[in-house]
Parts: C-alpha cells; sequence; structure tokens
C-alpha cells in the first residue's frame, strides 16, 4: 500500500511517501537522511518527543517546563505524561537536570528545559 | 542615565540585537523589559522545535532563550526587568517606568526597537454572538497552562490553523482536554505542515477548513455552545452551520508588531507589515533607531529573528562607532523596493545602494498560494533577475538574495519585486 507521510523533523515537512510492503526501496520525496529514517520509522515503530511542564515549589513561576530528552514511542505519550505529572520540584532547577531517569522503562530521561 | 545602545524589549530580537551589538563594540548596553524575566514569549514556548537553524539542533523556546540568557554573562551588558517603557523621542531619550527605580529618562546613542507582536482578539476580528468566559487568544491560554499552571478549560475548540493553534490543540489533549476541532477560515492551514501532522494527525483531532465561527452561546456566564459555519470566500453559507458543545474557545487569528512606542516616536510605518519601514541596515526612519523580530514583522521561525536581529544589532554598533569618530555618512537617496504582482510586502522597504556590501537579504511574503511561479526583480520594464519557485505559500516567509550589481543596474531608480506564474 502507497503511504504519505509529512515528515516533522525540520519545518520544511517533507511529504515522503513509500510502499508499505517493500519501503526501503519504494521510499521518495525525503530531502535529508533523518527524513528518510523518520517515514521508515513512522511506519513500524511510531516516536515522538514530549514537552510539557511540571510542578516547582519556590520557583519563579509555578510550574517548569521539561521534555523528554530523546524519542518515546508514540503509544506512550499519554502514559509518559502520568509519569511526569506525578513528579514535583524545588528551586533551585538548572537547565538540562534530569528530573525523571529513564522514564517508564523507554530509556529516556524527562529533563528540565531553564534555569530556575 | 545615559547608554551607547538600549535595546527595548529582552525577547529573542532584543537578546540577539543587544549581543551582537556589544560583540562588535557598542560600548555602553542596556536591554529593558517589562516582564519580570527576559526571554520574551519563548518562556511559554515549551514545545520542540526551535533552532534548527540558529544552533543545528532541535530545542524547545525556554531552552533557546536559556542559551542567550546564558550568553550575556560577563558581556557587560546591562538588564531592567519590570521595567516599562513610556515612550521614546525622535532624539532618541526613553522615558521608562518601573518599580524598583520608579520613572527615570534614559538617554540612548542608538536604539534598537525589539518590543515583539501581539495577538488579535474576538474584537478584532468581531466574531458575533454572547460574551461568556472561556474564551481566550491561544498565547494567552499558552502562558496561563505553560507558566502560571491554571488549566483554562475541558473541552476546547480552537479559530485559526497557524502554528500557535495547532501547538495548542496538542498541549490542550496532553493536559487532559477533548479538542473538538480546529477550524479555519481560509481554504488552507497557515500552519507548517509537521505541526498538522504532529499536532492534530497525531491526536485525531479534525480540522475545518473553510469555515469559521459565526456565533457564540453561554451558560451561567460560561462558554457553552460555538456555532461553525462553512463559508464562501469569507461569507457564512446559511444552512452549514455545526454546533459544537465547548466550554473553551481559543483563538489563533493572526499577530500584530507591538508599535505603540515607534508611532509615538514618529517614525514612518508600513502599512503592509504594521512594523517601520527599514533600511538594509534595519534603520528606521530616525537616524540610529533600528528594529527587528516580530515588532518590524511577524516571522515564522525565532531562528529567523535572530538572525535579522544579529543584523540589527551589528548595524547599531557601527553605526554608534562612526558616530564617534565624527564620520558624516554622505549617502545617495535610498531607493525603494516595491511590491509587484502576489507580493504582500518586503523587509527592508529601502536599500541604500552604495551601502550594500556584497548583497542584500530581502524578506517577503506572497498573498496566495503559488505553484510553479517566478519571483522577478525589475527595474521599469528591464528584468534584472527571476527565480523559479515550485511553491509558495503566504505562511511562510520567502528570502531574496539580491547581489549589489543588480541594484547598481538599476541606476538609482526603484526597483519592483514581484511574482509572475510559469507561462504567463
Amino acid at each position: 500500500m502507497l503511504k504519505t507521510i509529512t515528515c516533522i523533523c525540520c519545518p520544511k515537512g517533507c511529504l515522503v511517501t513509500l510502499d508499505t510492503e517493500n519501503p526501503e526501496e519504494t521510499i521518495k520525496g525525503f530531502s535529508c537522511p533523518q527524513g528518510r529514517e523518520y517515514a521508515i520509522r513512522e511506519l513500524t515503530c511510531p516516536m515522538r518527543t514530549i514537552s510539557t511542564t511540571v510542578e516547582i515549589k519556590g520557583g519563579l513561576h509555578p510550574r517548569i517546563p521539561v521534555k523528554t530528552k530523546g524519542d518515546i514511542p508514540k503509544e506512550k505519550i499519554f502514559e509518559v505524561m502520568e509519569e511526569i505529572n506525578k513528579v514535583s520540584v524545588t528551586s533551585p532547577v538548572k537547565c538540562g537536570d534530569v528530573l525523571i531517569e529513564n522514564v517508564l522503562g523507554t530509556g529516556i530521561d524527562v529533563v528540565a528545559c531553564r534555569d530556575m | 542615565m545615559y547608554y551607547d545602545l538600549v535595546v527595548v524589549g529582552g525577547g529573542p530580537a532584543g537578546l540577539a540585537a543587544a549581543e551582537e551589538a556589544k560583540r562588535n563594540g557598542a560600548g555602553s548596553v542596556l536591554i529593558i523589559e517589562r516582564d519580570k524575566e527576559l526571554g520574551g514569549i519563548l518562556n511559554q514556548c515549551i514545545h520542540s522545535g526551535f533552532g534548527l537553524h540558529v544552533f543545528k539542533e532541535q530545542l524547545s523556546g525556554p531552552e533557546y532563550a536559556q542559551r542567550f540568557i546564558d550568553r550575556l554573562e560577563g558581556t557587560g551588558i546591562e538588564v531592567k526587568t519590570d521595567t516599562m517603557v513610556l515612550g521614546i523621542t525622535p532624539e532618541k531619550s526613553i522615558y521608562a517606568i518601573s518599580e524598583a527605580e520608579g520613572y527615570m529618562k534614559i538617554d540612548a546613542g542608538a536604539i534598537v526597537l525589539a518590543m515583539g507582536c501581539r495577538e488579535r482578539t474576538r474584537g478584532a476580528i468581531a466574531i458575533p454572538g454572547e460574551r461568556p468566559s472561556g474564551i481566550f487568544t491561544a498565547g494567552t491560554a499558552q502562558r496561563y497552562i505553560n507558566m502560571e499552571g491554571y488549566m483554562v478549560g475541558k473541552k476546547v475548540l480552537i479559530l485559526g490553523s497557524g502554528d500557535i493553534g495547532l501547538i495548542m490543540a496538542r498541549r490542550m489533549t496532553l493536559e487532559g482536554a477533548e479538542v473538538k476541532a480546529v477550524v479555519e477560515l481560509m481554504p488552507y492551514s497557515n500552519g507548517l505542515k509537521r505541526n498538522i501532522a504532529q499536532c492534530l494527525d497525531d491526536y485525531g483531532i479534525p480540522l475545518y477548513l473553510s469555515h469559521t465561527v459565526t456565533d457564540i452561546k453561554g451558560e451561567n456566564g460560561r462558554l457553552s455552545k460555538v456555532i461553525v459555519s462553512e463559508v464562501n470566500g469569507y461569507d457564512p453559507i446559511p444552512g452549514t452551520e455545526i454546533e459544537f458543545d465547548v466550554d473553551t474557545l481559543l483563538l489563533s487569528v493572526g499577530l500584530v508588531p507591538e508599535n505603540e512606542l515607534t508611532r509615538s516616536a514618529g517614525i514612518e510605518i508600513d502599512k503592509r507589515t504594521n512594523g517601520a519601514v527599514v533600511n538594509e541596515d534595519m534603520m528606521t526612519s530616525i537616524e540610529g533607531i533600528f528594529a527587528c523580530g516580530n515588532v518590524l514583522h511577524v516571522h515564522d521561525l525565532v531562528d529567523f529573528v535572530t538572525h535579522e536581529s544579529e543584523r540589527a544589532g551589528k548595524a547599531a554598533a557601527e553605526y554608534l562607532k562612526a558616530k564617534k569618530a565624527g564620520e558624516k555618512e554622505e549617502a545617495e537617496e535610498p531607493i525603494n523596493l516595491i511590491n509587484g504582482d502576489f507580493v504582500g510586502y518586503t523587509v527592508p522597504q529601502k536599500v541604500t545602494v552604495s551601502k550594500v556590501d556584497k548583497f542584500i537579504e530581502v524578506l517577503f511574503r506572497v498573498r496566495a498560494v503559488l505553484k510553479n511561479a517566478n519571483v522577478v526583480v525589475k527595474c521599469g520594464d528591464t528584468v534584472l533577475m527571476s527565480k523559479n519557485h515550485e511553491q509558495m505559500l503566504p505562511a511562510e516567509m520567502e528570502k531574496l538574495i539580491i547581489p549589489k550589481k543588480m541594484l547598481e543596474m538599476a541606476n538609482g531608480k526603484d526597483i519592483e519585486i514581484c511574482v509572475v506564474k510559469e507561462g504567463e
């Protein structure tokens, strides 16, 4: 089956088409290696990063932005959100501080996105 | 109080302009920011996707801001936060006020305007209906959720499919709200394709193109129903009404450069961009006052804001150096860049040809979706250059490099930038 996938790797948003039966051979429309890899992985195991916030006590604001430091399986987005929502931190926090190690066994850490 | 350079606004534009000016020997530099911290709107843009051009990696908004804030250390650039600029004079005096320092007059050798933009509101697009609570601009909701920690609603409709609307559709969904639909007046989305994919398609949120909000109903003071109709052009088609039971409506219906201070200084404004008219150095109609970032024209990507603001910062530093050395510039009258067919605006609007180094970078937007069309630079009937584009969208800013020798060929006459469809 012929499939069109919008690449999300950069703002360009290439439309990559491939045959699901034979993706490696039929893939076209990408303009960089990342796009090629993204579209093929999208067929088998779609991955996403999540950006959200957690509670912070004693900070300039009540929330501090966090993200998964790499891609997690798309199907786990809401489970990971639940894990992140359990976290509460206390100021000071530095940008890049690990707030959850290896969230839900994905191998990916959740890190702070700013100093606060 | 005197500073060689005062930068009004501490968002991405102000930070980049101040740092680049300082690197190029601008002397004493002050950034004035009205919020309680630097970073501007990046602080609430917690999603990823910033920095691919500038840092060659994907950063979230706060991370992108943090890099510039960290770089300030040791530069000697001074910052006044919680400080509101009230007015700017053509002689480059700035009147500002803060709780800590009261009312102050700051004289500047040069000024960079970097105040950013504001969101258009319900009033600006005249949505009819009742006026219950639960109606927010998308950026306001974003700040409430991402910084202040308030969830704005449970069942949501979003009007406008620009990037902020799309990003908020995903954000509200992740926080447990049910986003019923994104509604777009135009027959196409003004958002990035990847945001349609990762913000709407990923979560099964429908996008209604050529539709708009035609009525709003409330119950006990809170929004309860939004009526959406299909449009023919801009006119709602009777009989196509769809009712959405929602408690929240987010408006992502455009951004307007925030130029009250620019106007108060008497700086010439371009009606098309709603920002100042600038030359190739980002200098406005008042010598020594520069503008950059979203206060000049609304950008798609913060990376482009950074790039433009560095140009403004560097030019401000060079202006200050020339002024100190007592050099009086003897340049010819600038030529105008005229907008021809399908071109909505250009930045810069004016160019002093003799001051151009090797080329100028012209940013512009087209007014319609154009496929297989040529961007043409003309002087009278003479075509100076022409470049084919597979596709151009109003939502995507285009960049055109015009070599100095092309500008010289115009011989002091204005040049026109237009788009000609292939085969016409």
